[in-house]
């Protein structure tokens, strides 16, 4: 077995941390104060601000969910190689506190997202049908149960992790195990219905039943990309230089282009069940993406979110350079915005592409808060498990 | 009977230690067809006999490129070229049609190419093989670790190599013949 001396590595992030999150509330609080003035000012408007905005909740909740099913699976399948990487993502799913707060204004704009709200609806045959499950009282109830969910799982895997660092008991694993297999089925169906919600209903004549697996699969590769940027600003920071090896920037680099296939599997399979069967309620939804400017958007889903990562990350070499690596997660989760800016959009904007720049302003103002949190958090305890029965074994993973 | 053909030198270790640092002085000796053979595999073994990185994945890669590319031509020769078969209205050359054949094509060659290549690189299947004449070899999948080194190797000496060997902390050296 090899031996990795880990006595004199840095594993604490608690002097970056105030000022890591002092920058990134500066950034936030300049796309709050942006926003509002294009909104208020400028002329954006509300509707176009609630808009704007549920786009970027839904990005950064994609990457704070992606976080959380990283740390459940770990334990559920008990996984070792991963130790060293498991408590960045612990602090990321601890964002959730964060993200219900930032639903609030979700709740203030539904009458400008949701036309299901409209006293209209009722007259309309096909809503007036669905109107049981969709009205503002269970939708709010429903947020409640989700965020309950992720951020009770979430609390729960960070607290035992990180009461183990200084206890090292090893009945805190077998406990996270124990209760990991029914975090998966609660996580599956929240984040399964929260995207209905959040994203689908913007249309609730259209549906589809896969729509959760597809939001889940962008989530999941978002949050493998934000990971390996923080490895490597971790890295280029002098952090963790002996845990996290080049083996585990491989191994997300794995991930993230096995999720890049899955992402394209779910994704075709929803089109091609629609493009089949050809019934205009159901085509509806693909037929606004193809209409005017939203058509080249969508050929540029299909390959820059599909083609391109897949032929980049298919050799491992892009894995085990993590310069090159960093590159690919930073184009990766551009297009993960891309992608949810696509879904959400189009609904609004049945003739084309209209972008404003609230669609900027409101991402740097729920990212840099996102950030800054999770900055803070990061500082508080070490940067890997310190105690973890698996460390060890996570320290000398190899791909052979 | 004509004298058994010499097929090399084996040598005996007990654990994992020795025979990784024996492996760096065979390799750094020169030897290039010689081989390890242990219980389970070894991290670091790889580097300690200098291996290259194998070209397996470039003969995936070109299964799956070859699956994905007949796939698709089988599908337009089939569907549009020889026979036109109009299904449900759509055009007879439709790829979102034609894409599940394509991806499990792609899958099922790339597959192919791992599993014939693998086979293909190792030379087998090996029905017969030298080293299986030495009755302390069957120990190498239970709890001995072995280092051969052929004959056929530019480098070997039976005098030399043998002195060489002596000095890698074996427990035992023995000349292996081929089977008449």
């Amino acid at each position: 077995m090899r031996i990795i001396d880990t006595s004199q590595e840095n594993r604490s992030f608690s002097d970056l941390a105030p000022n890591v999150a002092r920058n990134a509330l500066f950034v936030s609080v300049f796309g709050i104060l942006a926003s509002l003035i294009l909104t208020f000012m400028l002329g954006g408007g509300l509707e176009r601000f609630f808009q704007s905005y549920l786009v970027n909740f839904g990005y950064f909740l994609s990457l704070t969910l992606g976080a959380l099913f990283f740390v459940i699976i770990q334990h559920v399948v008990r996984a070792s190689w991963s130790v060293v990487v498991r408590r960045v993502a612990e602090v990321l799913s601890s964002n959730f506190l964060l993200m219900a707060i930032l639903f609030l204004p979700v709740i203030a704009g539904m009458d400008h997202l949701f036309h299901w709200l409209d006293p209209h609806a009722v007259d309309d045959e096909i809503l007036a049908g669905k109107l049981g499950y969709l009205n503002r009282t269970f939708f709010i109830l429903r947020w409640v149960l989700y965020f309950g969910i992720w951020a009770g799982l979430a609390r729960f895997f960070y607290t035992n992790s990180v009461k183990q660092d200084e206890t090292g008991d090893i009945k805190l694993t077998l406990r996270m195990e124990k209760f990991s297999p029914l975090s998966v089925i609660l996580f599956a169906f929240s984040l399964t219905f929260a995207s209905f919600d959040l994203l689908m209903s913007i249309n609730p004549h259209w549906y589809s039943t896969i729509f959760g697996v597809y939001y889940f699969a962008g989530s999941v590769l978002g949050s493998f990309a934000m990971f390996a940027l923080i490895f490597h600003y971790l890295h280029k920071k002098g952090r963790l230089l002996q845990s996290v090896t080049l083996e585990h920037f491989h191994d997300i680099g794995k991930l993230m282009f096995a999720f890049t296939v899955f992402w394209a599997y779910i994704g075709f399979s929803q089109y091609m069940l629609y493009w089949y069967g050809n019934i205009p309620e159901e085509t509806v939804w693909f037929l606004h993406r193809q209409t005017g400017s939203w058509t080249p958007v969508t050929w540029f889903i299909l390959f820059g979110h599909f083609v391109v990562p897949f032929l980049g990350l298919l050799s491992r070499i892009p894995k085990r350079r993590s310069a090159l690596l960093r590159f690919i997660a930073l184009y990766v989760l551009a297009v993960h915005w891309i992608d949810i800016y696509w879904i959400a959009m189009p609904e609004w904007f049945n003739n084309g592409v209209s972008f404003h720049l609230l669609d900027l302003t409101l991402f740097l103002a729920i990212g840099g808060l996102w950030i800054s949190v999770a900055a803070r958090r990061l500082g508080r305890a070490s940067l890997v498990p310190s105690k973890d029965p698996r460390l060890s074994d996570s320290l000398a993973f190899e791909n052979s | 009977m004509s004298k058994p053909s010499l097929f090399g030198y084996l040598v005996e270790f007990e654990d994992v230690t020795t025979i990784l640092n024996a492996a760096r002085e065979v390799r750094d000796e020169g030897y290039t067809k010689w081989d390890t053979h242990t219980p389970f595999p070894i991290h670091g073994m790889d580097g300690a006999m200098g291996m290259k990185m194998s070209i397996l994945p470039w003969l995936v890669f070109g299964g799956g490129f070859m699956g994905c590319t007949l796939a698709m031509l089988l599908q337009w020769w089939m569907n549009a070229y020889d026979y036109p078969y109009l299904v449900s209205g759509k055009p007879l050359w439709s790829i979102p049609a034609f894409i599940p054949v394509t991806f499990e094509l792609t899958i099922l060659f790339s597959a192919f190419g791992a599993f014939f290549g693998m086979l293909a690189l190792n030379q087998l299947p090996e029905l017969y093989h030298a080293l299986f004449t030495s009755e302390r070899f069957r120990r190498a999948t239970s709890d001995r670790f072995f280092i051969s080194i052929e004959a056929k190797d530019p480098r070997f000496d039976l005098e030399k190599t043998r002195a060489f060997l002596e000095t890698l902390g074996g427990t035992a050296i023995e000349t292996v013949e081929e089977d008449e």
